[in-house]
């Protein structure tokens, strides 16, 4: 395998776990706030730093599926509570709020450290960086080029981290009430598919597979809203008619 | 020691608001689906799309209990 063959590769391949990442992290950050999601995504990859510089190419003995079940169920869980809470302010208000504060969002903490979006953005670094390390570690060692391994991945989180950057203004855009509902549904996507992954089971066509589940769950998600709207609707009308 | 179980009971407090949030029941589907779809995975059955199923009749029961 040539260089530039071992460059493209990692790139590729460390570019589809640097989106989710960036999701993960833009997601949140537009919802619940920058600057705790900053901190989680700063000591997310401060640990991964050292577990790199700790283990060095040993790094594949960590149990990734173990991490990937945990980490998984998690934001599973937690993508579902969004999701619930999404469904029920579309259904309600419509898509209402746009340009408000994050921090006006649901049980956002006006001083110190906002937790949740700090573990969010915390485990969503660690365990795509560590998946980012593995796959360096793993063509670096195989092609016998670890040097353009790393280059490649950095070149990936260089290149997509930017584009996420930019697209933060755009994310703004987004209604508020529909964003819950949107970070809702990725987050239980990613952590549908780590979770389920972690468990050991292959995805029908693999890493595509969140493609599909960001598509069930949306499509879930505008059923119950359609549902809830025409509820809010029938009680108006029963309210007029008093 | 008040400084101690002060911190540790707002650490519990903090992951059970996190994992289980306002309706216990969903992380409950959710928790029950992963060991389901483990042991039909073990036993070689193809069973990725158990959990997504669950998670998504999980929500709907949840917010019809909630006043839907």
């Amino acid at each position: 395998m040539s260089h530039s063959s071992v460059f493209v590769t990692t790139f590729l391949a460390a570019a589809v776990e640097v989106i989710e990442m960036v999701i993960i992290v833009v997601g949140v950050g537009s919802v619940r706030g920058w600057r705790s999601t900053w901190l989680g995504a700063g000591a997310g990859f401060g640990v991964l730093a050292a577990l790199v510089l700790a283990l060095g190419t040993a790094l594949r003995a960590v149990p990734i599926g173990a991490l990937r079940l945990v980490v998984g169920s998690l934001l599973l869980v937690f993508g579902l509570q969004w999701l619930r809470k999404g469904i029920r302010r579309v259904a309600a208000n419509g898509l209402r709020g746009m340009g408000e504060r994050a921090a006006s969002a649901e049980g956002v903490p006006a001083e110190g450290v906002d937790w949740t979006a700090f573990v969010l953005s915390f485990k969503g670094v660690l365990l795509e960086g560590l998946e980012i390390a593995f796959i360096v570690v793993s063509f670096g060692l195989a092609a016998q080029a670890l040097g353009t391994s790393v280059l490649g991945a950095v070149a990936a989180l260089v290149v997509v981290a930017g584009a996420g950057l930019l697209a933060v203004g755009w994310v703004a855009r987004i209604p508020r009430s529909a964003l819950q509902l949107v970070v809702g549904t990725l987050l239980s996507s990613f952590g549908t598919f780590w979770a389920v992954q972690g468990l050991g089971v292959a995805w029908p066509g693999d890493e595509a597979a969140i493609l599909g589940l960001v598509g069930w769950y949306l499509l879930a998600a505008l059923g119950y809203v359609a549902l809830g709207r025409r509820r809010v609707q029938r009680l108006d009308v029963l309210e007029v008619g008093r | 020691m008040t400084l101690i179980l002060g911190w540790l009971k707002g650490f519990g407090l903090f992951w059970y608001g996190f994992v289980v949030g306002d309706d216990w029941t969903v992380a409950a589907t959710v928790a029950a689906a992963l060991v389901a779809t483990g042991l039909l995975h073990a036993a070689g059955v193809a069973a990725w799309w158990l959990a997504p199923a669950a998670a998504v009749a999980a929500v709907g029961l949840s917010l019809r209990r909630t006043g839907w």
